[in-house]
């Protein structure tokens, strides 16, 4: 009476319109009991369903480790790229603001040296001129 | 989402996943790569994983279409000598060592379906996910996987009882 049972339910399973459960009774009907003589051709096709779920994986999944020191190396050349760009620019300035500085002092220099000279110059020219005005305050005395 | 909470959403169907990566794939090698590459781009997108409904018919189907690519590069470059070579091989081995298993060669049956037919086989036959969940793994109607799993059903037990009246098992 249940091989009955179990051949409709083949028919129905084999023109894909048994539910989860009846397959489940297929299965536990193969693998647990004992097997009518003309079904057993089905039997090695539910143990083997039976058997086949029993497989796992199991090698440990890596996530972190790769991933992480992936995304660091995008950081790292990303900061390292501004980095440069920043020290270029900055340096860049630096080097011309000490060019300028220098340019000033070289200026600076030179004239400060071209005054003094005309200062001195000067200087000289004046003592002179004081002594022109002895001179002539001493003559004017002596006319009078 | 952080790791932890990843895991617990992913890791409850690794092994389902494995197993298909396997059927479609045949080499376990293979269908570890597979799954490696398969949860690293659940971890890429994990944020958006939060917002689908069914997570693990998303996995499903990023695993067939995984293996679908893999097959097909395959088919394209020269590993298909090799790894054709490889099975030749294998299947030698099992002949000699576990023939009378009758087991193998319901899973030697399973292999020279269609794709197609194996991953719906495997779904509903081995991992027992109603049709409609395999309707959307695969993106078909509901009847039409009803369809092609009647009729991988079919070709299984008429070579299935082939086998049997040769006496072979």
């Amino acid at each position: 009476m249940e091989s009955a049972n179990i051949e409709k339910l083949i028919k129905k399973y084999l023109e894909g319109n048994t539910s989860l459960q009846e397959e489940t009774t297929l299965k536990n009907y193969f693998t647990k009991g004992i097997v009518a003589p003309h079904l057993q051709e089905y039997q090695t096709l539910f143990t083997y369903f039976v058997t086949a779920k029993e497989e796992s994986y199991l090698k440990t999944i890596e996530l972190s480790p790769l991933k992480k020191s992936k995304r660091n190396y995008l950081w790292l050349s990303i900061v390292a790229s501004i980095a440069l760009l920043v020290g270029v620019f900055v340096g860049k300035q630096q080097y011309e603001e000490y060019q300028q500085k220098q340019e000033a002092e070289r200026l600076f220099a030179e004239l400060s040296k071209g005054l003094k000279l005309i200062s001195t110059n000067l200087q000289k020219g004046e003592q002179a001129v004081a002594s022109l005005y002895t001179l002539e305050n001493t003559v004017n005395k002596i006319v009078k | 989402m952080n790791q932890s909470d990843f895991l617990k959403v992913v890791l409850p169907f690794k092994d389902k996943v494995f197993r298909l990566a396997k059927r479609l794939l045949v080499s376990t090698e293979e269908a570890e790569d597979a799954i490696q590459e398969l949860y690293f781009k659940l971890w890429k997108s994990k944020d958006k994983i939060v917002e689908y409904k069914n997570v693990e018919a998303f996995a499903m189907t990023m695993t067939k279409n995984y293996c679908y690519d893999r097959l097909k590069s395959k088919q394209a470059s020269n590993l298909t000598l090799v790894h054709s070579n490889y099975l030749e091989k294998d299947t030698a081995l099992y002949k000699k060592v576990e023939y009378q298993d009758s087991l193998s060669i319901v899973h030697q049956l399973i292999e020279k379906l269609p794709d197609q037919q194996k991953i719906i086989i495997q779904l509903r036959d081995i991992e027992e996910y109603d049709l409609e969940e395999i309707g959307k793994m695969v993106d078909m109607k509901p009847t039409a996987v009803r369809v092609a799993l009647s009729r991988a059903r079919k070709t299984i037990r008429e070579e299935l009882i082939k086998k049997h009246n040769y006496g072979i098992s």
